[in-house]
């Protein structure tokens, strides 16, 4: 009996925690009225560790809790660097072989000075406690997160935290993925990590468990700290790219503690490490990591003095500078629940259980409408729930590639380059960004997307090769002009001399689902407008990528993100030296497009500062490439993403990832919202109980009917 | 029974041995160690230097079967195919390729996705044997051949139509409950009505014709109508013994999914957002993560020859006429 009425008790508190929301709410009861962002990730993050992290899924999380010395601001286009640990930029000294000061033309090193703030304290975490990085091994088997030990402390943040960070990028084991590129970079790097990294696999052999491999002894020999709130970087040559650099996760300071801490045996069989369990000294701390479930961050209650910013681009609407001088973050909480397919996540968002949402294909017209001019707006419906969006170009693009290399579309000659001229003039991109993205795209005039220096939008930096401006627009040039082309390099209606046949040319693809098969049928058609066959090799990703490091591939479509805003980080993408076959596969050249010319022009342009001397060898290079046609200059993908009316302060800073700090909800209008948009239909409840008695009632006399019928009359 | 028992147990040895090479061959023709490295260092520019050291971290370094810079038994027994294949034997399967101990990630994702396959399984259970009984009891008239039709139409639609259907119905237009997510504990119960219900509702149509056909051909023997001539009314003629014979074939079916259900489903767990081990293999194929991969086929062939194991128990004790020869 007692136990009846023990579960009709826990029934009845179910039931009563659930009438206090609506009843399809996935969140405990009242989360939805505090002050509390709910997001959701598609894919569990691998690593948390920002020596090892570089996705985006996994930065939109470590950059709430880790502070890189520097960060973007937020309301300023073009994208500007300003301090974040930092008293003020860092200082640039110019240094001969000696170590002398010298001017920047004769620099052989560069030195960046950085001065730490000293109000900079971390999270609260165990591993301040000294007697936490002493535990046995029954105490961390015990452990479930590391908050589960009782006693925490913190301290302030010194500049030996970041050495000590560079210090564990040196270790080939620890796998960071721009050790090589910035130890060409940072003097002594390339020395320190052979030296540690041998120094690391010897200890390792001596201590099979696992334990503390203390980097603080190693040095190197262009990073030091001279004292706690100074840092000095010491670069080979001349590096302007390096502030963006240092405004990644890959220099966020890790105390020597939290490595000591995470290292004791044991802890990486119960998943404790700094992989899983951050620690920062930014506005949130990671407090439950379930990466298949849910991630929690809460606010980091010693987290410095930072406020919401005060000015902004003139492109930035005013409203957004409402919550000026406000203390940061903005909310206490931000919730992270695994949703994994796009269907639920886009009606959890209608319900008002997610702030903000992508719109994905499916439910595209559902959100938005095209007007006759292409420009996007959202739906009556999304405008009734007060939902907004937001949207911009991202510092992307997305290419076809013409490999160099080919004997047929390859080579910088004129017959070749008439070849890849036609092809670009008749892949119709504009139609492209209509059929499969939905109008989300900017068709491509040249390497540089919109937002970084030395983009210029038509008609100045339109590509004349495949378009002409005309009535104020860029008009593609047509179909004859093409074919005139084509029949200029030797294939007169794309008939090849040496066959008699079409010309026959190959797309290296890489998906086979309905989706890609309607792309590559498309492609087909653009090639077939020329009378050139275009033929489709289908392969997996891995023996894509082979072909694409040996330069056995023909034609294929590729793209890049922006890391940091620099045209550098563009160009240097034909860069002769940077060849994926010229480097054995290690380049970001796919196309091996080579030009004397160009890689000379890249060479000065890489190290001069943003001004004329640099825009105009911009323009040179990119007017080169527009005219070798490597690339067929696809389009730069637009963004966009719905935002309900409660969400506040949200901007589309596309290089910028620390943004949640600025973020404010108006948990009063949400739950308001939620309640009256998910009333639960009570009264189907009732008929459905109606019918399921009249079904029973119905069968149980059908029964008895049966079983009282004699035997003459069944 | 006990002889039988390690007879069945030993055999299950060679199978998983077989199971394993496989799994090496297979995967490792599609992924090299090189492109496993390439995907999980994630980086824009890879070197070679950090593709070495990714493997040497995780142990791809060494041959797959045959390492011929060893000699005597340690060209075959130094090989990622012997060292790997022995902590699977003793269940250590370690740490993922991501660097996530397995048998942690194991232990914490098993317990939704049994919170939904359980449930769903025993419910789905209990209903298509009752609705069977009920079709069976009115045999050869009208409501039989209605449910026939309406089970052969269920049996025609996708599994997704319920998923996504029962998510707008009851989520969407009558606000019932969340359409996906997950709570654990006793919470678990907002989220797990929909995906039973669903799971339970798709598995109608199949399950009402393959129990009606079973009961079918219990109801015409001899034994049914002796109950009968006993004067037993025609429900507990079939729920006491029509119920009790069929449960042979059932049983043939129903055994060897019990041990598996921990492995989730990928479907239901993926829409419903349940964080269950049902696409724990796939995202690991997915993402060349083969730490997971053969940890995960290694268990799913365990648990099955676990599964048949019991199931030849089970018709032991359905049938004492069976006996373990």
């Amino acid at each position: 009996m007692m136990r009846v009425v023990r579960w009709a008790l826990i029934c009845l508190v179910m039931l009563l925690s659930g009438c206090q929301q609506p009843w399809n709410s996935p969140y405990p009861a009242g989360l939805s009225g505090e002050s509390v962002i709910f997001r959701a990730f598609s894919a569990p993050p691998k690593h948390l560790d920002p020596v090892v992290s570089y996705s985006s899924n996994e930065w939109g999380i470590i950059s709430q809790i880790y502070e890189p010395p520097l960060q973007y601001a937020y309301l300023k286009q073009p994208y500007t660097l300003e301090p974040l640990t930092l008293t003020a930029m860092p200082q640039v000294r110019y240094l001969d072989a000696q170590g002398r000061p010298t001017t920047p033309a004769r620099a052989v090193y560069s030195e960046y000075v950085l001065h730490l703030r000293d109000d900079v304290r971390y999270q609260p975490h165990p591993a301040f406690v000294e007697a936490n990085r002493q535990l046995s091994p029954a105490q961390i088997e015990a452990l479930e997160t590391p908050y589960d030990l009782p006693q925490r402390g913190s301290r302030y943040l010194r500049a030996q935290d970041y050495v000590y960070a560079i210090k564990r990028m040196g270790v080939r084991a620890y796998q960071s993925p721009v050790l090589d590129v910035l130890a060409q970079h940072i003097v002594g790097l390339k020395d320190y990590s052979k030296k540690v990294s041998q120094a690391y696999e010897k200890w390792k052999e001596t201590q099979p468990d696992g334990g503390f491999f203390d980097l603080r002894p190693f040095a190197i020999e262009g990073v030091r700290a001279p004292d706690a709130h100074t840092l000095v970087i010491r670069l080979k040559g001349r590096y302007p790219q390096f502030l963006y650099w240092l405004s990644m996760n890959f220099f966020a300071p890790i105390p020597w503690e939290v490595d000591a801490f995470y290292s004791q045996p044991g802890m990486k069989a119960s998943n404790l490490t700094l992989d899983q369990w951050p620690v920062g000294t930014g506005p949130f701390m990671l407090v439950e990591n379930n990466p298949n479930f849910r991630m929690r961050l809460v606010r980091n209650p010693n987290y410095h003095q930072d406020t919401y910013p005060c000015e902004a681009s003139s492109n930035v609407p005013r409203a957004l500078l409402a919550d000026c001088g406000r203390p940061l973050p903005q909310v206490d909480q931000v919730l992270y629940s695994l949703e994994k397919e796009s269907i639920p996540y886009w009606n959890k968002f209608l319900q008002g259980y997610y702030d903000a949402s992508g719109v994905s294909s499916d439910a595209f017209d559902q959100a938005v409408q095209l007007s006759a001019t292409g420009d996007i707006g959202l739906t009556p419906a999304m405008r009734e729930k007060g939902i907004r969006f937001l949207g911009g170009v991202q510092p992307t693009i997305m290419y076809f590639g013409f490999n160099m290399l080919d004997p047929v579309i390859g080579g910088l000659d004129d017959t070749h380059r008439k070849l890849r001229q036609a092809i670009s003039i008749a892949v119709n991109m504009e139609e492209y960004i209509s059929i499969f993205l939905n109008g989300r795209g900017v068709p491509a005039q040249g390497p540089l997307p919109p937002g970084i220096f030395g983009y210029a939008p038509p008609p100045e930096g339109l590509n004349p090769v495949v378009y002409r401006w005309a009535a104020g627009r860029a008009v593609r040039r047509g179909l004859d002009e093409a074919r005139r082309l084509l029949a200029e390099a030797g294939y007169p209606g794309g008939i090849d001399p040496k066959t008699g046949q079409p010309l026959k040319l190959y797309f290296e693809a890489v998906g086979s689902g309905p989706d890609d098969q309607a792309r590559l049928a498309w492609l087909r058609k653009q090639f077939a407008k020329l009378g050139i066959d275009l033929v489709i090799r289908a392969t997996d990703y891995n023996r894509f990528q082979d072909k694409m490091r040996q330069g056995k591939g023909q034609i294929f479509m590729w793209g890049w993100n922006a890391d940091y805003p620099d045209p550098e980080n563009f160009l240097f993408l034909l860069y002769g030296k940077n060849g994926v076959v010229a480097t054995g596969g290690n380049g970001v050249n796919y196309a091996n497009y080579e030009n004397p010319v160009f890689d000379r022009l890249f060479e000065r342009m890489q190290t001069l500062p943003n001004g004329p001397e640099r825009r105009a060898i911009i323009e040179r290079m990119v007017r080169l490439v527009q005219r070798d046609a490597p690339w067929i200059f696809g389009f730069y993908p637009r963004s966009l993403a719905l935002v309900h009316s409660w969400y506040h302060n949200a901007w589309p800073n596309m290089m910028a990832n620390n943004t949640t700090k600025y973020l404010r909800v108006d948990a009063t209008d949400r739950v308001r919202k939620q309640q009256a948009w998910n009333r639960p239909v009570v009264w189907v409840l009732w008929l459905l109980a109606a019918v399921a008695l009249l079904l029973v009632a119905g069968s149980v006399w059908l029964y008895r009917r049966r079983q009282a019928r004699t035997g003459r009359a069944a | 029974m006990i002889t039988y028992l390690a007879r069945r147990l030993l055999y299950a040895v060679p199978i998983l041995i077989g199971v394993n090479l496989i799994t090496f061959a297979l995967f490792f023709m599609v992924n090299t160690p090189d492109d496993m490295a390439r995907i999980h260092l994630g980086a824009k520019q890879t070197t070679p230097e950090m593709i070495e050291a990714w493997k040497a971290a995780h142990g791809y370094d060494k041959p797959l079967f045959y390492n011929p810079q060893a000699t005597g038994l340690a060209a075959l027994t130094d090989t990622l195919f012997v060292r790997e294949s022995l902590k699977l034997f003793t269940f250590d399967f370690g740490l993922s390729d991501s660097g996530r101990d397995i048998v942690s990630d194991i232990r914490q994702r098993m317990w939704p996705s049994l919170a939904l396959a359980v449930p769903t399984f025993l419910l789905g259970l209990w209903v298509n044997v009752t609705l069977a009984l009920a079709v069976v009891l009115f045999r050869y008239s009208a409501v039989d051949r209605t449910a026939l039709v309406v089970a052969v139409v269920m049996m025609s639609i996708s599994g997704l139509f319920y998923i996504i259907g029962g998510q707008v119905l009851f989520s969407k237009v009558l606000h019932w409950v969340p359409i996906s997510g997950y709570q654990p504990g006793l919470l678990a119960w907002k989220f797990l009505i929909l995906p039973v219900v669903v799971g339970v509702v798709a598995g109608i149509g199949s399950g009402l014709r393959w129990y009606r056909t079973v009961f079918l051909e219990e109801v015409g023997k001899d034994y049914v109508r002796t109950a009968r001539a006993k004067g037993l009314s025609e429900w507990r003629t079939l729920s006491r013994h029509v119920l009790r014979n069929g449960l042979l074939p059932i049983l043939t079916g129903v055994v060897v999914v019990i041990p598996t259900l921990f492995m989730g489903s990928l479907v239901m767990e993926s829409f419903f957002g349940i964080p269950g081990l049902g696409s724990y293999t796939i995202e690991a194929i997915q993402g060349q993560d083969f730490a997971i991969v053969k940890a995960m086929v290694f268990l799913g062939s365990v648990l099955y020859i676990l599964g048949l194991l019991l199931t030849d128990i089970a018709y032991a004790w359905a049938d004492p006429r069976v006996r373990f020869e």
